[in-house]
């Protein structure tokens, strides 16, 4: 391994070095500000370290580590992201457990873990750095899921999440095994080109079928997306939104690189099937969202139209000279969708903060925010209009990115999907703003704790910057794009 | 210059009246009234411009400002603002019709007014920035802009039936306007295939030639989201719930201005941006519109709650711009513009009156009135004023429009104007009924007292009766400000004229 190569793993060593402190810490001293704090500090030099690398990343199509990482523009770009979203949910954890009795300490261990193998995926470029990522992303995400909260409702939720995550993993790797016996190779160079060919051999079709279901399955896609709801329910309102953003995104990362379609191969049996799956997961997610009551069930459903909307971006790919509109389209997106939802569920956790065992997610207990605690209520508002992709909001950019790379590839049904799926969300979302403004008789005001409402603060104004202020964030995906060979 | 200045002091004024209701709870009104007062200032120094001319089209048109700067070079998007003569009349209309809402809530809302005026100020800026849009992209973040408020005004401080009402009021804007987000996209990724630039600026892609079957389905998409707005025939069903439960101030901005922005996207965008589509979809438009005018004016009969019958009776004299609009001749684009104006007065003051009837008796409906002249005369004889100038008399504004659209039709499409002129006459029906129903005929037993206008009120109603007097008596003025542009617009969408007399 040379220098260089050592160079471009610094982000990966940074955090692999800072879970070894940690680890320490939590030996020497329980205390829960300073694991925090620890951890949020070993996450912010993983940042840094990312900055740093960037520039050698985004030279000569980015740095080859192994045949299974690859450290380019795209990988630096969505490891920083994942990492800022890392550190907002470790910042939300923390107010979030510190009213949750002793030995908490541990859960920011698992936070960091999850971190780092979401980082490995985006990274990856082969299968089995692939499968070690989403692992490690996986069986961290199964004690989180149930460690703050001894309720019913989170162990249901992780032993689900557990199961089904399982049985995914096998699909993926049955997938793989029957792509590397059609082709002989699990890089993932060789899995774009064998999906995107005209006719497929039996082996590859179900090698890719089985693999996309895996994929499907993490990003919570119709009709792989059951488990979703009732995991957003349980888990505890932090894990929600890192389960959200964080794993969804590393996961998409993988998909884009694995499987960004050619250019004029739409019309394949890859592209219809994806196809579909958009279609359904953009109306069947708004559709189930519509009369939910519960603010968490109500995001999950939401989630899965969102992820809907952002394939249909992908899929633009397909067409004839629309790859690197489909990439910069689903990255803004992507960089919209992240603080918007943690914003969100920065919302719950700040409102479930001393709710016992069950978060405080019903939308009749948010009536009257908006009079009790008009700066919750402001951050819950703006994103729930930039989820909705109303203007300045980043959810709007990301729409019209969303918009614009569909028309380009002349992708009409599902662009008419994205018009049907976008005015039923808007319904929903509006009934939780309109709850919140509506009198209520006799509710508490919760504290605000002074991290969480600092994290929830900044996310707002990143989404709001992401929607007035695009230009910034515009260029430097153009840069990473420009500076990547696959797009 | 001038033009930013007047949304920023909007917007500002809107967080300053939030905030100032920390110490005292009147303090927003009088903030919101400065701010307008500001705000007219510099609407009257927008006047004092002088036009420059740039070449559009074949032909040039005149601005009295443009002002651009790049926003979204990615995508050839920039702050691209546009004032001519429509633009200037919406404008000061939008004003002028914030002052009226401000006056009209002043005894009203007692519940977080800080907020309240914040969304009001802020509903005016985004209507503003609708009115003097010209890049496609910003026109549309406008449109979208200008709901929140609106929405949140009949969300927090509507009547029994807001959640109902502003849901869809909201849901149908959104979704038409989603329809037209994607035709203002796929229009500039037609006009970037041809020429190789990105540009969502109106004087570029008013030049794209598109093939006519794809123009057809992007003019749908406009012209779904105007007359949604507008409303038209059969997509009106939004506006008399989201009147009914309105606050009256939301009311006043949503019949006096919102629902112009509708028409003034039409004449702005759709015509000018399709010319041949707009020309094929003109017999449909003018059956809606025919159609909105009947159905508004026998429904508005059938009402008994004040505020809804207000509503319907815009439905009605909606339609009459919806046939100026595509009757395809000056004189009918001329009146589509006057009766917009017009209405936005008559309409708004109107609703003030119903509001205030609704605060004083806790009730609009017209059943539970009756005889109210001897308690509030001076109520009463401003109502007449406002109901005869709403009917069509001449000598009033509303007549100007009217009898400009009803000739310009005339021209074209003898039935469509024969229809037209029945809505008329029902419309002569419904106002005066509501006028015996309200304000005479016998007072009910062990009715209370109730308070007439006071001096605020009146004074503003009185200079709405002054502006619609002086645009029935001497309408000149304004049809020369409105007339180059029109001639321009009509320029660059005249084509020849085919459909004529083929009506389905």
């Amino acid at each position: 391994m040379t220098a260089a190569q050592m160079f471009a793993l610094l982000p990966i060593i940074t955090l692999t070095v800072g879970i070894l402190v940690l680890l320490m810490v939590i030996a020497f001293s329980r205390s829960l500000a300073a694991t925090a704090i620890v951890s949020m500090l070993s996450l912010a030099l993983t940042a840094a370290a990312f900055v740093v690398i960037a520039p050698a990343a985004m030279t000569d199509g980015g740095v080859v580590v192994t045949p299974l990482l690859v450290v380019d523009g795209f990988a630096v770009l969505l490891g920083l992201l994942l990492t800022l979203a890392s550190i907002a949910v470790a910042g939300l954890s923390w107010d979030y457990l510190s009213t949750r009795g002793d030995l908490q300490e541990e859960f920011l261990l698992l936070l960091l873990l999850a971190a780092l193998g979401a980082i490995i995926l985006a990274s990856s470029a082969h299968v089995a750095s692939f499968m070690l990522g989403l692992e490690m992303l996986g069986v961290s995400l199964y004690g989180m899921i149930a460690y703050p909260m001894k309720g019913v409702l989170s162990l249901e939720a992780a032993l689900k999440y557990l199961i089904l995550s399982g049985v995914s993993s096998a699909f993926i790797l049955f997938g793989a095994a029957l792509m590397y016996a059609d082709s002989g190779s699990m890089d993932f160079r060789s899995i774009s080109a064998l999906t995107s060919a005209d006719s497929l051999s039996l082996m590859a079709s179900g090698g890719s079928a089985l693999f996309l279901a895996g994929i499907a399955f993490k990003l919570s896609l119709v009709p792989f997306h059951m488990w979703t709801p009732d995991v957003y329910e349980g888990a505890p309102a932090p894990v929600t939104g890192f389960l959200a953003t964080v794993s969804k995104t590393a996961v998409f990362a993988v998909l884009v690189r694995a499987f960004l379609p050619e250019e004029g191969t739409a019309g394949g049996a890859t592209f219809w099937g994806l196809w579909c799956i958009a279609i359904g997961s953009m109306l069947v997610g708004n559709l189930l969202a519509l009369m939910q009551k519960n603010v968490k069930r109500l995001l999950g459903y939401s989630s899965i139209a969102q992820l809907g909307y952002l394939l249909v971006a992908f899929l633009a790919g397909s067409a004839v000279g629309g790859s690197e509109l489909a990439v910069e389209a689903s990255l803004y997106f992507l960089f919209a969708y992240v603080p918007t939802t943690l914003a969100a569920f920065g919302v719950v956790a700040i409102m479930s903060r001393d709710a016992g065992e069950q978060d405080t997610d019903q939308i009749e207990a948010y009536r009257g925010l908006f009079w009790r605690r008009p700066f919750l209520a402001f951050v819950l508002t703006a994103a729930m209009l930039s989820l909705a992709g109303i203007p300045l909001t980043g959810g709007f950019l990301g729409k019209f990115y969303v918009v614009a790379s569909g028309v380009q590839a002349e992708l009409w049904w599902l662009v008419g999907a994205l018009v049907v799926g976008s005015g039923m969300g808007v319904f929903y979302y509006l009934r939780i703003i309109f709850a919140m403004t509506q009198d209520a008789d006799g509710a508490r005001a919760v504290p605000v704790p002074f991290a969480s409402g600092m994290l929830v603060g900044l996310l707002t104004i990143a989404l709001v910057v992401l929607g007035v202020y695009p230009m910034p964030m515009i260029d430097l995906i153009a840069q990473v794009i420009a500076s990547v060979t696959w797009v | 210059m001038e033009l930013i200045l007047l949304m920023a002091v909007l917007m500002l004024g809107g967080g300053a009246a939030w905030l100032t209701e920390a110490w005292d709870e009147a303090l927003p009104r009088r903030v919101a009234m400065g701010t307008l007062a500001v705000a007219a200032v510099l609407t009257y120094m927008l006047w004092q411009g002088s036009d420059q001319s740039i070449a559009l089209g074949t032909g040039t048109s005149d601005w009295r400002l443009l002002i651009s700067h790049e926003w979204i070079p990615r995508f050839g998007i920039s702050f691209l603002f546009g004032l001519d003569g429509i633009s200037l009349i919406m404008v000061s209309l939008t004003i002028i019709l914030g002052v009226v809402a401000v006056v009209s809530s002043w005894h009203e809302i007692e519940k977080a007014t800080g907020f309240f005026h914040f969304n009001l100020l802020w509903t005016l800026a985004g209507v503003v920035g609708v009115f003097t849009a010209l890049d496609l992209f910003l026109f549309f973040f406008f449109w979208e802009v200008m709901l929140i408020p609106m929405y949140l005004l009949i969300a927090i401080w509507g009547h029994e039936a807001r959640s109902y009402a502003s849901m869809k009021f909201f849901l149908f804007t959104q979704i038409s306007g989603l329809l037209m987000l994607v035709s203002i996209v796929a229009l500039v990724f037609v006009n970037h295939e041809v020429t190789g630039v990105w540009t969502f600026s109106y004087f570029d892609l008013v030049e794209t030639v598109l093939p006519p079957d794809i123009a057809y389905w992007l003019m749908l998409g406009f012209f779904i989201a105007f007359v949604v707005k507008l409303p038209g025939f059969p997509f009106h069903t939004w506006l008399p719930d989201a009147h009914t439960q309105a606050p009256t101030a939301a009311s006043v901005l949503l019949a006096g201005i919102l629902l112009k922005t509708g028409g003034y996207g039409l004449i702005r965008f759709t015509l000018p941006l399709f010319p041949e589509a707009s020309q094929q979809i003109a017999p449909l438009a003018m059956a809606l519109g025919a159609a909105g005018i009947l159905y508004g004016a026998v429904l508005a009969f059938a009402q008994v709650d004040f505020k809804r019958l207000v509503a319907y009776s815009s439905v009605s004299h909606m339609g009459f711009v919806l046939i100026g609009v595509y009757a395809w001749n000056e004189l009918a684009l001329q009146g589509a513009m006057m009766q917009m104006i017009a209405h936005g007065f008559s309409t708004a003051a109107l609703f003030m009156i119903a509001g205030a009837l609704q605060h004083r008796l806790h009730t609009r409906d017209m059943m539970a009135m009756g005889g109210l002249w001897r308690d509030m005369p001076r109520m009463g004889a401003i109502a007449m004023f406002f109901i005869i100038a709403s009917l069509g008399v001449p000598g009033l504004g509303n007549f100007v429009g009217e009898f400009l659209v009803l000739a310009g039709v005339f021209r074209v499409e003898i039935t469509i104007a024969v229809i037209a002129t029945i809505g008329l006459v029902a419309g002569a029906a419904y106002a005066l009924i509501a006028m015996q129903r309200v304000f005479q005929g016998p007072r009910p037993d062990n009715a209370a007292a109730v308070a007439d206008f006071g001096v605020l009120e009146v004074g503003v109603l009185f200079l709405m009766m002054v502006a619609l007097t002086g645009i029935g008596i001497y309408p000149q003025p304004l049809l020369d400000v409105l007339e180059p542009v029109l001639a321009s617009i009509y320029q660059l969408s005249n084509t020849d004229v085919a459909w004529i007399g083929r009506l389905p």
